[in-house]
């Protein structure tokens, strides 16, 4: 019986302290500055780079706005949304890290297959008639 | 034996305790299931974004201004949210409610700028079905308006609550979920102004 009282006492314990831990979760003025500050740098350059046509080759310009896309919304996922591998005892990053997987290959998968058929289907289809295709 | 009912049935009063963090968890996965549909949105715009059937551009129809100016509202709704559920934490009910109007506003103007552009898409003859990729582009883009919509009723709602039942144990988790919501939109907004209008323009 005591056994059982102690059992359930820590479990209260723990229960506790996961509140605590969600109450400090929601952030402070300061995470949520710091979050705000980077967001603004990291919407304004690729703005930049591309109203004012800084780098000549366009394909430069679409992997750097890519790197600073993914680099925001890693600064959103961290300041904003509070994510860590501790949230909800590590399911929401456990849950997260899975949609990420089905997104890349979704997205990956999507790209490669079509631009192959784009390739190899279509021959003797040069870029014009190609921009011109439904 | 009474032990041995006891153990077991203590252990599922202990279950008993994870529904109350359980929603968040499972607002979570909710939103993880949104990302997948705005992926299969943003993989058909990545497949179909270049076939123009002889209609106008990317390049052509985006006012990469107006994209600046509808982003930074976005943005500044995520912050404002932020600092709504600061004087939440600090359980000032009048200050929570006042930012989450002012993220509403900022949300309403967001919404305002997206449907001058949609119209003016449409008076230049550009609408869902006139091209491959305007038909990707307006699925995509007013998927993401659609739940920005959706959020703004909700934080609607939300604010009538507050105003009849105050910052309860209820509501505190009402305005974590959209808070998530709200923060996950703008997310997906980085992934639209990169890859749809700042790529769009490109040559």
């Amino acid at each position: 019986m005591s056994d059982h009282n102690h059992d359930h006492h820590g479990h209260d314990d723990h229960g506790h302290g996961h509140h605590g831990h969600d109450d400090h979760n929601h952030g402070s003025l300061k995470s949520y500055t710091i979050g705000f500050i980077l967001s603004v740098i990291l919407t304004a350059v690729p703005f930049w780079l591309v109203m004012g046509n800084v780098f000549a080759n366009p394909a430069t310009t679409a992997f750097t706005i890519l790197g600073f896309a993914a680099v925001q919304i890693v600064v959103h996922m961290v300041y904003f949304l509070h994510m860590n591998a501790k949230v909800e005892g590590g399911w929401s990053m456990l849950a997260m890290m899975f949609t990420l997987i089905l997104v890349v290959i979704v997205l990956s998968g999507s790209i490669w297959v079509m631009y192959h058929m784009n390739a190899n289907m279509m021959p003797g289809m040069d870029a014009h008639q190609m921009r011109n295709m439904p | 034996m009474s032990d041995a009912t006891l153990n077991p049935s203590s252990r599922y009063f202990v279950r008993e305790h994870h529904p109350e963090n359980g929603t968040l968890l499972g607002f979570w996965i909710y939103l993880m299931s949104d990302c997948l549909i705005f992926a299969v949105l943003f993989a058909t715009y990545a497949v179909l974004g270049r076939n123009y059937a002889g209609g106008p551009t990317g390049a052509e129809l985006f006012d990469l201004k107006l994209v600046a100016l509808n982003t930074s509202m976005l943005l500044l709704s995520s912050i404002t949210y932020g600092f709504a559920m600061l004087e939440a934490g600090r359980k000032r009910l009048g200050a929570t409610m006042g930012w989450l109007i002012v993220t509403g506003l900022f949300g309403a103007a967001f919404i305002s700028l997206e449907l001058y552009e949609f119209v003016h898409l449409l008076h230049e003859n550009a609408g869902p079905q006139r091209s491959a990729f305007l038909t990707s582009f307006w699925s995509l883009v007013a998927t993401h308006g659609l739940h920005v919509s959706f959020g703004i009723v909700w934080l609607v709602t939300l604010l009538f609550q507050l105003k009849k039942h105050g910052l309860t144990h209820e509501n505190m988790r009402r305005l974590t979920c959209l808070s998530m919501f709200w923060h996950f939109l703008d997310v997906v907004w980085i992934g639209v102004f990169t890859f749809v209008y700042l790529m769009g323009v490109l040559p």
